[in-house]
Formats: C-alpha cells, structure tokens, sequence
C-alpha cells in the first residue's frame, strides 16, 4: 500500500549531489512531492528531506539506491507519525485588506500566522505548520486576493534516537 | 585491486611545477596505468601534447570512434582485473562514451574516462563543443566530477581510480577543462585512501554465514547460482574449495562464465534465457538456492512471481541495493564473495549431492539429444553457430578469451565455448551493446597479448563498431575475428519467427562484401560456406601470426534454443 514517507539523506558537501540524488528518484518514476536542502548538525555534512509517496518496499529500495550513491553517508525513511516535520508558508497579500472592517485580520489572528513586513501597498504573512493547515490560510485568504504564495518544502526531525554523529562516527572508524 | 605505489620513470621531485595537462598524465602514471584508449580533440589537446613526451611509459591506443575507446577499455579491464582507462575531447567526444560507460555501469567494469571540457569562462554558454557531460553521464557512472582548477587534477583523479576498482567497480568519469589542462599546479600524488560516505565492501557478518552454512548442512537439493562477483573478487578457487566440499551443483549466468572450469564436474551450466535446460528447470525444484555475486537479473530469473518460490535463499552478495532488490533472501551475507566464501567453506560439511547431480545429468542427456548434438555436429546442410564454437574449441583447448557482440552468436558461445581459466569470456551482459565485441577484443588482446583473443560477431553488429579495423591495422593487433553471418539480424528475426507471426520487420541485412572491406585494412581473411572448409579455416586463423578475418556464412533462420519465453517460468524452459 502506498503511504507518505519522509526520507532523509545525509551527504557530503558535493556540486552535483542533488542531481544524482533525484536521479535515483526519476529514473523509476517516482514524484517527487517537496524537497529541502540544508545543513544538518554536524559540521559538512548535508540533508536533504524529501517526501514521496510510495510503497515501503519501494521506498526501502530507493533508500539503498541513495546510500549506493559515492557521497550519501546515509538515507532512512520514515512515516509522519514517525517524524516532526513543519513547512512554512508566505503569503503576499494587499495591505488594504487587512484595514477593511478586520476580518482578514481576524483570518491571520486565528492562524496564529506572523506579519513579516508591512509595505503601504502589500504585506507579507508568514504560517508554519503541515501542508493541511497552510492550505486553510491559503483557502480562507483567497477571497481577499493573494497576490503571491510560496510553500516550503517539508522539513522533517526524526523522533527515534540514533544521532548522525554516531552513524558518522561508525562510519569514520569501520 | 590495489593502487600501485607511484615509480614514474621521470624524474620528479616530490613537487613539481607543471600543467594541468601534465598532471594528468603523472596521475596516470601514478595509478600504474600503461595504456590508455582515446581520440583527440580540441579540448583536450593539452592532455594529447602532454602524452607526447610519454609514449615509451603511456601507451595511447587511437580508436576510430569514442565508443570503441570506451569498450576497447572495458575489454582491457575484464580480461586484466585492471582499470581500463579512455579519454576523449568534449561535445560529441564525450558523449560518444555513454554507451560504453551504461555498459560497464551495469557490468560493473572498473573504468576511468577523462573527456576534456572547454574553459570554465565559457561553462554555459553553448561554447563549441560544449555538452553537459557531467549531466549526461550521471544516471550511468559510478561517480563523476569536473575539474574547474588544475590543482584539483591529481586528488580527482586519484579518487576516481579509488571508487572505479573498490567495490563493486564501476565507470567514474573526470571532466577536465581545458584552462585548468593549461594551468600551472604543485604536482604531488596521494593515493586515495577511502571516505566515510563510501563503504567499499560491507564488514562479514559471521552469524549470517553460520546461519548460510545451517541452511545449506541440511539441505538435499542445493543449488549455487554464481556471477561475476566471484571473478571480480578474484574468489575462483575459493568458490572452487566451496562447492567442492559441499557438493555443490553449480550455474553460471554470462557475467561469471569462466569462472569455474567448464569441465568441472559441478559445472551444471548456464542459467537464463538461452542457458541450459537443467539448471533452469532444477531452480525450481532445488530446496537451496546459493547466489553467490550475481543479481537476479531478468534475463536470469524469467517471471519471479514464479521463480524459486519452494527453496531457501542465500546471497552473497557485495552490495546491500542487491538483495532483496529482484529476490527476497532467506539469509543475505553481504561482503567481499571471497571473504564469505572462505568462511562458509570452513562451515559447510563434506558432502556429495550424488542422486541430485543426477538428476541435472538426466535433463543435460535430454537437452544433448535434443539440441546440443544437432547443433554441434549438424546433420542439416548449412553450418550452425554451435559447430563453428565447437571447432574454435577443439583448436584452442579452451584456453582462448572469447569476446562475444550480442544476439544469437552470443548466446551460442556462451553455451558451447569452452575455458579452463578464468576472465576468458567477454560480453556485453546487462546492457546487450551491439558493436561492443570488436574494440573489446582489441582492449582485451592488449591486456593479454599472450593469449589467443578470438572475437565472435554477428554480421550486424560487426558493421556497428567495424571502423575499429582501422585501430587493428594501425597497431596490428593480432585479434581473430569470426563474424558468423546469417545475413539477419539474427535474434531480433528468431523472436519475430516465435512471437510475432514471422513479420520480419527491418531484420534482414543485404551487407556488402566484408573480405574486400578487410582486405582494405590488410587483414588476411577466408569466407567459409561449406562445412569440410571450417576446421581448416579455423586453424588457419589460429596459425596466423596476425590479425585474422574468418567469416562463416551460417544457416539464415536457425533459432537459439532453449528457450524461456519472456515473462515464463524458468521450468518452462523450451527445448524447441
């Protein structure tokens, strides 16, 4: 059965790993529904989090492709109740909705969503949160006129134990 | 395969000022590199016009087409257990070397490609001869990288070499630019001595070998399945120690042909889709079944819903994406197949399969009565594939390397050759290369000049690399060449004969006279069309001092048999 899975891959620092990373992905058709690319907490070592949905076996698969990859140190896979995972959203929207009688405002209140920056002509909303609940503000701001969205990918912590600095360092000592 | 310690002849101070295109060169000889295969071209001329001043220590092939660099190269590599090395200029250079580098990526043969890149200030702008090369050959190498800064030459290069031999080998690729061929660098050499991202061969798990071993002390009806993982990790006589102690029958997919002497009392032959009729059949009765660095590719398995479904699964197996990836594994020994064949060996107890062995004997008699005797000793008027093997055999003793292109002829000197000693069969295997057996048999007779390299090609895909008898008449090469003709396309027409109601689609060749083309590169040839001509011929060939062209006019709709249809059972093995 097909699920949303969250799988992390640990990589050096390399021009051109996202590349063959996603590689892995398209050459057996699988969509790829976010990524995101950062640094993880130890030093030089890169993650990238991305979610697919797919079988496990699949999945499991995909990950071993990954790890095969000369510069992955590491991929594992997980479920959403297995993970933290968040998404930030931004939304533009005209100033001047926000002054009119305050129910935008009251949107924006009750979303417990942020106010980056005011402009005289637009204003810049800020909502973290899963996918389902940005899409609410999305949805609720809509009438009003969004005049730009953009929506993260998902960024995801594991909730099992095993830290990246003990797998590196199994790794360094083998 | 291990990095061989730097004695370059010149020379050098532990540093040394030089160019980038210099470095290359050192790299090379730093790596113990002797030969390499390639073609020139703009963007990298600094690195031709450094190889200039090493031709003595640095043998350059020059092949006729990139492609033929790539596969001469992997030719080199299969028959020598080195790393074969080619190089080609950008644009259409290198992206005439993909083919090759997917070939030995799927075969998993240790090769470096350098292609020259033009200058980094143009990266991007569509410069002449640009392409993607990084781009383009990433789905299909091991590892790739470009050198934007001469400095950069000797680490990339000595990593390259490091993740193309480790491991499961495979093709990397080292992009170079050309301002970085030109820029001056300190040269000093280390070889590469492993990163943590990349764990060449997973650490022997010994409780998965004592459980392999339990697994296989009690079984009846065992079966071992080997592939090229035990040539590559140079475990032949390991394996041997193996399977004789437990009395093992034994099959081989294309990949590990050779492996183990064809002789060989446990030998029960090859697995697959053209392969023998008893281990194919015997996959689905054995109650073990012993995988020993192979990958259960489908050519092999035919339907895996189907397949082996009632026996216990051991893998040996270097890379952890191999198991479980085609067929689930009741016990998995990830590691060097050497290491892991050793021991099991100390586990496994003394044993004879006798009354099971029989059982491959009794099918090997049906499949002989069948079709191996009318193939070999043909009673119809025109010559088979199979006589032409057989006769190779007979003068070679089994001591030839064959290099094979792909299709019928393959398939047939797969099944009928017959060697006694290991990494003396080359083939395109997970790929299929049409036109890869002629360059290959120039890298691999250059690898083992010593050694009779008898090159068998279909008439079609001889024309696809046949401008490598250019290479042969400029380093005069001594490979025999044996183009068995049947003036189709030989594979392609037997499945439209089977599965497509004999619909001949764009599979018959009308080729032109391929003695006077050979004639042209002064190759000695014969064209054989009766059967009291062959031996002779063949021996002739052999007898010759130097490059020899044999061609065989074979009957034009003889089928390759067995059989597995696609998507049948591998006990639905056809005997006709």
């Amino acid at each position: 059965m097909k699920k949303k899975y969250t799988i992390s891959v640990f990589t050096e620092d390399m021009v051109g790993l996202l590349n063959r990373v996603t590689i892995v992905f398209t050459r057996r058709k699988i969509n790829i529904e976010s990524i995101a690319a950062s640094d993880s907490e130890v030093k030089d070592i890169h993650r990238y989090t991305i979610v697919v949905t797919e079988t496990e076996e699949t999945v499991k698969k995909v990950t071993l492709q990954l790890e095969k990859q000369v510069e992955v140190i590491k991929a594992v896979y997980h479920l959403d109740d297995e993970v933290i995972y968040q998404e930030i959203a931004l939304f533009k929207v005209p100033t001047s909705i926000l002054l009119q009688g305050g129910e935008a405002e009251h949107i924006v209140r009750s979303h417990h969503a942020r106010v980056l920056s005011v402009e005289t002509q637009f204003t810049v909303i800020e909502k973290t949160g899963h996918k389902d609940e940005t899409q609410k503000l999305f949805n609720e701001l809509e009438p009003f006129g969004i005049l730009e969205f953009v929506r993260s990918g998902r960024v995801a912590i594991t909730k099992p134990m095993r830290t990246l600095t003990s797998i590196v360092n199994e790794l360094e000592n083998a | 395969m291990e990095a061989v310690e730097y004695k370059s002849k010149q020379k050098m101070k532990p540093e040394q000022q030089m160019n980038g295109a210099q470095a290359v060169v050192h790299s090379l000889l730093a790596e113990g590199v002797d030969l390499i295969f390639g073609y020139p071209g703009g963007a990298i001329m600094p690195v031709y016009d450094a190889l200039y001043d090493y031709e003595k220590e640095l043998n350059h092939i020059l092949v006729r087409h990139e492609q033929g660099a790539t596969h001469a190269a992997q030719g080199y590599a299969r028959a020598s257990g080195k790393v074969g090395v080619c190089i080609a200029t950008s644009g259409p250079g290198a992206t005439n070397l993909i083919t090759g580098i997917a070939d030995a990526q799927i075969d998993s043969t240790p090769m470096v490609c350098i292609t020259g890149q033009v200058a980094s200030s143009l990266l991007g702008t569509d410069a002449f001869q640009e392409t993607d090369v990084i781009g383009i050959s990433m789905p299909v190498t091991k590892w790739n990288y470009q050198v934007t800064r001469a400095s950069e030459i000797p680490g990339a290069l000595a990593k390259a070499f490091y993740i193309a031999r480790t491991g499961k080998p495979g093709p990397v690729l080292v992009d170079i630019t050309k301002d970085a061929q030109f820029e001056m660098l300190e040269f000093s050499y280390k070889p590469f001595k492993g990163m943590r991202s990349y764990v060449t061969c997973p650490t022997l798990n010994l409780s998965k070998v004592q459980q392999a071993a339990e697994i296989i002390n009690s079984a009846k009806r065992p079966l071992v399945l080997f592939g090229q993982g035990v040539i590559l990790s140079g475990a032949e006589s390991q394996f041997q120690n193996f399977i004789e102690k437990a009395g093992l029958p034994s099959a081989w997919t294309i990949m590990g042909l050779s492996a183990l002497d064809s002789d060989h009392y446990l030998n029960v032959g090859m697995l697959g889709m053209h392969g023998n009729y008893a281990p194919n059949k015997l996959t689905n009765e054995c109650d073990v079944l012993i995988a020993v660095g192979m990958r259960f590719d489908d050519r092999v398995t035919g339907d895996l819903s189907r397949y082996a479904k009632q026996a216990k699964v051991i893998h040996l197996e270097i890379d952890p994406a191999e198991v479980d990836k085609n067929v689930k594994a009741d016990v998995a020994v990830l590691g060097d197949a050497k290491e892991a064949l050793v021991a099991l060996g100390q586990l496994v107890e003394r044993k004879e399969h006798q009354e099971w062995l029989q059982e491959f004997r009794e099918l090997e008699f049906e499949e002989y009565s069948e079709v191996i005797k009318e193939e070999l000793n043909p009673s119809q008027e025109q010559l088979t594939m199979g006589e032409v093997i057989r006769s190779v055999n007979d003068h070679t003793e089994g001591k030839a390397i064959v290099v094979t292109d792909v299709g019928q002829h393959q398939m047939v000197s797969c099944r009928y050759a017959k060697f006694k000693q290991s990494r003396s069969l080359i083939t395109s295997g997970g790929l299929g290369t049409m036109g890869f057996c002629l360059p290959a048999a120039i890298g691999a007779k250059f690898a083992k000049p010593n050694r009779e390299v008898v090159a068998v090609i279909g008439d079609g895909g001889f024309q696809m690399t046949i401008q490598e008898l250019g290479t042969i008449f400029q380093t005069k090469i001594p490979v025999k060449i044996v183009v068995l003709n049947n003036e189709f396309l030989g594979m392609v027409r037997q499945w439209q004969e089977l599965f497509f109601d004999k619909r001949y689609a764009s599979t018959t060749m009308v080729n032109p006279d391929f003695q006077k083309i050979v004639e042209g590169y002064d190759i000695k040839s014969k064209k054989v069309t009766e059967r009291e001509q062959l031996n002779g011929a063949v021996e002739e060939m052999l007898d010759f001092e130097g490059a020899y062209f044999l061609e065989v006019k074979v009957g034009k709709e003889n089928n390759v048999f067995p059989m597995i249809p696609t998507g049948a059972s591998v006990s639905e093995i056809r005997l006709k």
